[in-house]
């Protein structure tokens, strides 16, 4: 373990962190609010504690090695929870706890969307922008970010990488070198997020919202500036430009990076994960839209096909923006929706969950076992589009399942130790463990009503969902931390 | 493959050199054939000049190496200016890709890959059930199709002549038909009757509607097991798994992971083809057709008599000695003997044999041969260009079947006028004639 590298790398990673501080600055300046002496304060401490922690050790330019690589990361999301909740903390008028500000802030950096604020609307305009733009910044990572426009400080490498992009095969870069792939990356998240501000605000929201929104859509997060999250707007267009955007922000960054590319559409269709991803979307939209109205819940049929679809695609990208109370709907359609959220988003995108591409995976492993049941003999391999998929790459996606499945119910179980419901501690888990946001029962508003301890929990659970369960859990291995 | 090559071209008055690594294996070739050796690897510059390639008109690189034939056929084109260049290139992956094939990338003027040959033959058999021998002309366009006849096809126990009253509209010739191992002249008054096999020729696409005529229409092939997964098996495979459900068996661990990897729909089953136990379990009993293609004759001879007696419908099985195809045929238990050396050294000397005569199958049992030739020259020069079908004097026991104008496919009438260029197809029931077809359609020396 480098401990000065690492030191170094967290010192210069607070430093950038701290200048996101600046946009709610001048939007409070803007808008002549009183939440300016908070950002103005933590930026400050932040960038001081940043220098602190890098001046010392500034000429330690070792390699990273594979497991620096997770410490880093892991160590830099938990940084940068904490330092993420100090403008909320410091913002008297909001008055929250130490352990909801930290629960807001992770929240808003894992993409997840659960809140323990209320009253929204009635907040400052830099206290809302900033909540979107953690979102914004969590949703293609941060330390991705920082791989791309920091080359010469020599934060680089693939162990940063693979330790924070999502999905089970994390070597496939888009261009040989991993700086341009990190750049390629943002610039393509720019690119979305300035395309879904423009939809928005055609689409007839203000200059604000739309900015903000944009940004908790592309992300996948979906943090809204509005108590009513989308239905406060009512707007059909805003719901389907929010579509849209969930739907893209869902599908693996390489495809678009592809499809730029090449100026051609094709390679979306020639993808088993995307076809399956689209495939999921669509059924569950058919079965949502089908059994609100058949069974009345939303009896006029035009207005069904908006709740439906919209909450499909928002639940199941792990978005979790909502236009109405989804969670008082009969209980057959959420709970679909909330395991729809397992499969989540494709690998390599914004969105969370276990990732399409490792539910597909599992699936054609089920059908190999029942194929070499019916055929002992037979040489069954298990292939995507073409190519053969390697039994390591198998095994590894099993392992995840199995983890994640093993820290889900070991969460669940705290968080019903500590007196919560069982719909409540299932849909909160699932809802921060998939980087979702709304659940069901104490929790389909806000958080806010939940123990402290519980929302410890659930800030792991975000953490773990966000760095996929193991990134995370490595740490716990003795074997990590032997010479 | 070389010393196959060899042996056929040597008897056919060619001057050959045969270049091997192994000292042993030419000199028992040596002893056996009238030609010349020599020893050494096939792609360097100095052994192709010790074997005299400065003077050769025809380069037939066919190691087993796709890369060796390649750069041979290279260096003799760079270095020695050989004319024609024949390489066997069999990985699919520089096949794929025919326009590396020239004279400014790699001077190879003729491709031969004997598994394709071999699958593309065996898939023919799959497509058409009930057909013993499906052989291609003129590119496929016109095809030769080997069958039995059956009680219940409508035209058993009737004259051939009638043929044209039963399919109007439908033109096909019969070509040739063996009745209890003996040929019979196919003459217009001759009776078809059950048990005999028949050989006609058709258009590509009337071909189905022959065959109802002699049988009762099959049903179409669906189940189709092949043992054996190296190339030929690989390969038919891949042809064929998209429209039939496909088993491989193959017996050894990687080739069989490798097999699963490289195949899609088609299942890859590990283990022996004549595990008996291993044959039922995967419903040997409900297979259409059961193919063995390894290299091993009396493996492939005996796991497609035990498929056979399992109960698969068909049953194929590739041999490679002469002595075995004849002994199988004759037998009742394999359907159809696929000599891989005959299908495949018919195909190479297309090739080799330049100009008049540009191929010759040997149909089943070998007592016949298809020749497809073409008349060159005018109606001075040529002994068969400007005449009519009934003028060209045959000799005995030839007929002409077809004939190929451009993309037209015309059955041989006797009225029909030949003209330059046509590809004519015959039919010679004595082998021993075949020189007298090819003077036949030989010009005159002045024409070249």
């Amino acid at each position: 373990m480098h401990f000065a590298v690492i030191q170094r790398l967290i010192g210069l990673l607070l430093m950038l962190f701290s200048t996101t501080l600046l946009p709610p600055i001048v939007i409070d300046i803007l808008y002549q609010e009183d939440a300016g002496r908070a950002f103005y304060y933590s930026f400050m401490l932040l960038f001081a504690v940043g220098l602190l922690l890098f001046f010392p050790v500034r000429k330690q330019r070792g390699d990273l090695r594979l497991r620096d690589g997770f410490m880093v990361v892991v160590l830099f999301w938990l940084v940068l929870g904490i330092a993420g909740a100090l403008p909320l903390m410091l913002y008297e008028s909001l008055a929250i706890s130490f352990s909801d500000a930290v629960f807001e802030s992770i929240s808003g950096l894992t993409t997840t969307g659960a809140t323990v604020l209320s009253g929204l609307d009635a907040l400052p305009h830099s206290v809302l922008f900033y909540r979107q733009e953690l979102q914004w910044l969590g949703g293609m990572g941060i330390i991705v970010l920082a791989v791309a426009v920091m080359p010469m400080l020599g934060i680089g490498g693939m162990q940063l990488y693979r330790a924070e992009t999502p999905g089970p095969v994390k070597d496939n870069k888009l261009t040989p070198r991993i700086a341009e792939t990190a750049k390629a990356l943002w610039y393509l998240y720019l690119g979305l997020t300035l395309a879904c501000f423009v939809g928005y605000w055609l689409a007839g929201m203000s200059a604000f919202d739309a900015i903000g929104h944009s940004f908790s859509t592309v992300s996948i997060g979906g943090f809204s500036t509005h108590d009513a999250s989308l239905g406060y707007f009512d707007n059909p267009w805003v719901e389907f430009v929010a579509i849209l955007f969930m739907f893209l922000g869902g599908i693996n960054f390489a495809l678009h990076f592809a499809a730029m590319r090449h100026f051609n559409l094709i390679n979306y269709l020639r993808d088993s994960e995307f076809k399956m991803y689209a495939t999921v979307l669509l059924v569950i939209s058919v079965v949502s839209v089908s059994y609100l109205y058949i069974n009345s819940v939303v009896p006029e049929f035009g207005q069904a096909i908006r709740q439906g679809v919209f909450h499909a695609v928002s639940i199941a990208t792990t978005s979790g923006f909502t236009l109405s109370e989804f969670s008082l709907w009969p209980v057959f359609v959420p709970v679909m929706l909330l395991f729809a959220s397992f499969v989540g988003g494709c690998a390599g995108s914004t969105g969370g969950g276990m990732k399409v591409i490792r539910v597909l995976l599992l699936i054609k492993q089920g059908q190999r076992e029942m194929m070499r049941l019916i055929h002992p003999s037979a040489q069954v391999v298990v292939k995507l589009g073409r190519q053969p998929v390697s039994d390591r790459v198998i095994n590894a996606v099993w392992g995840f399942f199995a983890a994640y499945v093993a820290v889900f119910v070991f969460m669940m179980l705290l968080l019903m130790l500590t007196g919560n419901d069982q719909i409540t501690a299932f849909s909160a888990v699932a809802a921060t463990i998939n980087n979702l946001g709304p659940g069901l029962g104490d929790v389909s508003a806000n958080y806010a009503s939940l123990g402290v301890f519980d929302k410890w929990v659930l800030c792991f659970s975000m953490l773990l969902g966000r760095l996929e369960v193991f990134t995370l859990l490595v740490l716990f291995m003795p074997a990590f931390w032997r010479k | 493959m070389g010393s196959s090559v060899a042996a056929n071209l040597a008897s056919e008055a060619n001057d050959i050199t045969l270049v091997d690594t192994k000292t042993e294996l030419l000199d028992d070739l040596r002893d056996r054939l009238d030609i010349q050796t020599v020893t050494g690897h096939a792609s360097s510059p100095r052994v192709l000049e010790n074997a005299g390639i400065e003077d050769a008109d025809m380069l037939i690189a066919v190691t087993n190496s796709d890369e060796t034939n390649m750069v041979a056929c290279q260096i003799a084109h760079t270095l020695f200016h050989t004319p024609t260049k024949i390489a066997r290139v069999r990985s699919a992956s520089y096949l794929q890709h025919r326009e590396l094939f020239n004279n400014n990338a790699v001077p190879v003027d003729v491709l031969i890959s004997p598994e394709q040959i071999i699958s593309s033959y065996v898939h023919r058999l799959i497509e058409y059930p009930g057909a013993l021998q499906v052989l291609d002309f003129a590119d496929g366009k016109v095809q030769l199709v080997g069958v039995k006849a059956y009680y219940g096809g409508p035209l058993v126990g009737h004259e051939i002549s009638t043929l044209r009253e039963h399919m109007p509209g439908i033109d096909a010739r019969v070509a040739a038909i063996y009745r209890r191992g003996k040929g019979v002249v196919p003459r217009g008054d001759r009776v078809i009757e059950a048990d005999d096999e028949v050989f006609f020729i058709a258009a590509r696409k009337d071909i189905r509607a022959v065959m109802s005529e002699l049988r009762k229409q099959e049903s179409p092939f669906k189940r189709i097991m092949l043992a054996g997964g190296g190339n030929i098996g690989m390969r038919l495979a891949q042809a064929l798994e998209g429209r039939y459900q496909v088993k491989l068996l193959e017996r050894s661990k990687s080739r069989a992971q490798f097999l699963s990897r490289e195949l899609d729909s088609a299942i890859v089953l590990l283990g022996d083809s004549a595990d008996r136990d291993l044959l039922l379990e995967e419903n040997i009993d409900q297979m259409d057709v059961f193919c063995s293609l390894t290299n091993d004759d009396e493996a492939n001879i005996l796991s497609a008599m035990l498929a056979k007696k399992l109960g698969a419908r068909k049953v194929m099985s590739l041999i490679n000695r002469p002595a075995y195809v004849d002994l199988m045929e004759s037998q009742e238990s394999i359907d159809v003997a696929i000599s891989p050396q005959q299908v495949t050294i018919g195909a190479l000397l297309t090739h080799v044999r330049r100009g008049d005569v540009v191929a010759v199958h040997a149909l089943r049992r070998g007592a016949a041969e298809a020749i497809e030739a073409i008349a060159h020259g005018d109606s001075k020069t040529s002994k068969v260009v400007g005449r009519r079908i009934d003028e060209v004097e045959l000799p005995e026991g030839a007929a002409i079947g077809a004939l190929v104008r451009g993309d037209e496919v015309l059955m041989a009438h006797h009225d029909l006028v030949i003209k330059t260029e046509d590809h004519l197809i015959l039919f010679l029931l004595d082998k021993k004639k075949i020189h007298e077809v090819e003077k036949l359609f030989q010009v005159g020396v002045t024409f070249i």
